[in-house]
């Protein structure tokens, strides 16, 4: 049995820039175990000073909100995939430019930001 | 270098001016923190120049985050504050005010607001490209100013908003993307593209100057009641930034000096089929359970609100409350205001001033209190919750005749109402 994980952005700092891991946790309180184990740097970031899951990360499985499915009583399935995403997350890049980092030799369009396509659709 | 940047509002680490919502070290929401003994700040943040300053919100600028040289394009805000000697004597208030931004410019919402401020930081960031996740009320406000501004947008909606919402986008040119989902799938949506793309979304990556905009709601309300702060103040409540923001903004005006200190109390106002911060504050817990919005109050439909936390926190440290009114009681709502006050809002309009009749029916707000109702966005935007109110008639010939048979007839309905209701009660 096992999870994919994708962990946010701002994650990345606390990861040595990893983005996503595998999990064979069970339920939610053994997930954030298994991230934490993974990334020890993470861990007091993740909960506060008495030890509990910071309010402002959200977990969702399969794009639902795991609240709705039980929250830590939820048991995983097999190939479940797990987003974490901090309430108000987005724009980690000083200057939003990540997309552009990442542009390899064949090239995501740098006309503008606008089209996001591989082949340019802008005028 | 300014005078204003970016702070986390758990931890207080502070950053730089940048596309950023979110501290890196406790994953807590940001906000702008000014420098108060500043010299923009001390010498034009006074009554006597800001009563010298343009008729809209960039009279207050001096605690906006934008530059020093930013020339505002829109001139938003600065709305009406009306007392409302009928609505109050049909509800029990004796001093009722009601901050209208129904009439808001340019799209009739109190989101031109915000809109103004992101805008102006997300062309001072470079972005040529903006966009955000909306209810449809921030989704009209960017796609107006961004065809003012000349940039790009895409704006993520909820499939199922009003029709006249999704119009209100379309015609400014903005690219309108409907998503099958309710809002805070959109709204998770949108914290992915912010990451993926180099854009300016207004309500993610530019949050924490968005929001600053809603403080100019609270410095027109002191500053409309003579530079005084009400008793009360109801606001109604979607992700929960703006009954935030108005209290940010009061306490700012203490802090300067522009108003006496006074503990203002703020009360919020959800859709019962939408009412996450209302149930915690009512059951009095300190986490928020989201829920699966089910109302026609579309524009407060966030079943995971943002701000929520904060939002519990300002109702319970001000000695406030929070109320949710069901569907039928909000278009009475609308309906109410717009007879009493000529006011046309929409549909958290409509739960606003529900909700706030029925904080005068328990007691909770008493006659007197100096108290405001903030009124957000405008009714014609929401006719559809109005569907099957009011009958076609059939038209009559145009004649004499006909119209005294008309009056005659319509007379009669009235007084045998008026007699089946009974007299008005006295206050």
């Amino acid at each position: 049995m096992s999870v994919k994980v994708l962990l946010p952005n701002a994650f990345q700092k606390h990861t040595n820039g990893a983005k996503e891991i595998n999990s064979e946790a069970a339920n939610l309180p053994a997930l954030v175990s298994d991230i934490e184990t993974h990334f020890p740097a993470l861990k007091q970031h993740l909960r506060d000073g008495n030890g509990k899951l910071r309010q402002f990360i959200n977990f969702y499985v399969n794009d639902e909100d795991i609240r709705f499915l039980g929250n830590e009583t939820y048991a995983f399935k097999d190939g479940d995939e797990v987003l974490v995403i901090p309430s108000i997350a987005g724009g980690c890049c000083p200057h939003g430019d990540m997309r552009f980092e990442q542009k390899g030799p064949a090239g995501i369009c740098a006309c503008c930001s606008y089209c996001g396509q591989e082949e340019c659709t802008c005028d | 270098m300014a005078n204003y940047w970016l702070q986390c509002r758990d931890c207080g680490k502070k950053f730089e001016n940048r596309p950023l919502s979110m501290c890196d070290e406790c994953f807590s929401p940001l906000e702008v923190a000014y420098d108060l003994e500043s010299a923009p700040i001390r010498d034009t943040f006074t009554r006597e120049a800001i009563g010298r300053g343009p008729q809209n919100m960039w009279r207050y600028r001096a605690m906006l985050p934008v530059a020093a040289d930013y020339i505002p394009t829109t001139p938003s805000g600065f709305t009406p504050l009306l007392s409302t000697p009928r609505l109050g004597k049909r509800i029990g208030a004796r001093n009722l005010y009601v901050k209208n931004d129904a009439v808001c410019l340019p799209t009739l919402s109190f989101k031109d607001r915000v809109v103004s401020v992101a805008l102006a930081n997300a062309v001072s960031f470079g972005f040529d490209t903006v966009g955000c996740s909306s209810t449809g009320n921030l989704a009209n406000a960017v796609a107006a100013q961004a065809a003012r501004l000349g940039l790009k947008t895409y704006i993520l909606v909820p499939a199922d908003l009003e029709a006249a919402k999704i119009l209100n986008t379309q015609i400014y040119g903005a690219r309108l993307v409907r998503i099958d989902g309710n809002y805070d799938h959109v709204n998770r949506l949108s914290s992915q593209i912010a990451e993926r793309y180099n854009w300016g979304f207004v309500n993610v990556n530019l949050r924490p100057y968005y929001a600053e905009g809603s403080k100019t709601v609270g410095y027109e309300i002191a500053e409309q009641l003579g530079w005084r702060l009400p008793d009360n103040v109801v606001v109604p409540m979607a992700g929960g930034s703006l009954i935030t923001k108005i209290r940010k903004a009061f306490n700012e005006l203490i802090a300067l000096g522009l108003v006496t200190d006074k503990n203002v109390r703020f009360f919020g106002a959800q859709a019962t089929g939408c009412s996450p911060i209302a149930q915690a504050v009512k059951r009095g817990t300190e986490t928020i359970d989201p829920q699966r919005p089910n109302t026609i109050a579309r524009s407060l439909a966030i079943g995971n609100p943002a701000d929520g936390p904060y939002a519990l926190r300002a109702i319970r440290e001000s000695g406030g409350w929070a109320e949710d009114v069901s569907d039928v009681e909000l278009v009475s709502g609308i309906q109410e205001l717009a007879e009493t006050e000529g006011i046309f809002t929409e549909t958290a309009g409509g739960v606003t001033t529900a909700v706030t009749a029925r904080l005068y029916a328990d007691g909770r707000i008493q006659p007197d209190e100096l108290t405001v109702a903030c009124i957000t966005g405008n009714g014609l935007k929401t006719t559809d919750a109005l569907a099957g109110q009011y009958a076609v008639e059939d038209a009559i010939r145009p004649r004499m005749a006909d119209f005294e048979a008309y009056v005659t007839a319509n007379e009669a309905t009235v007084e045998d109402l008026a007699q089946l209701v009974g007299a008005e009660p006295a206050l």
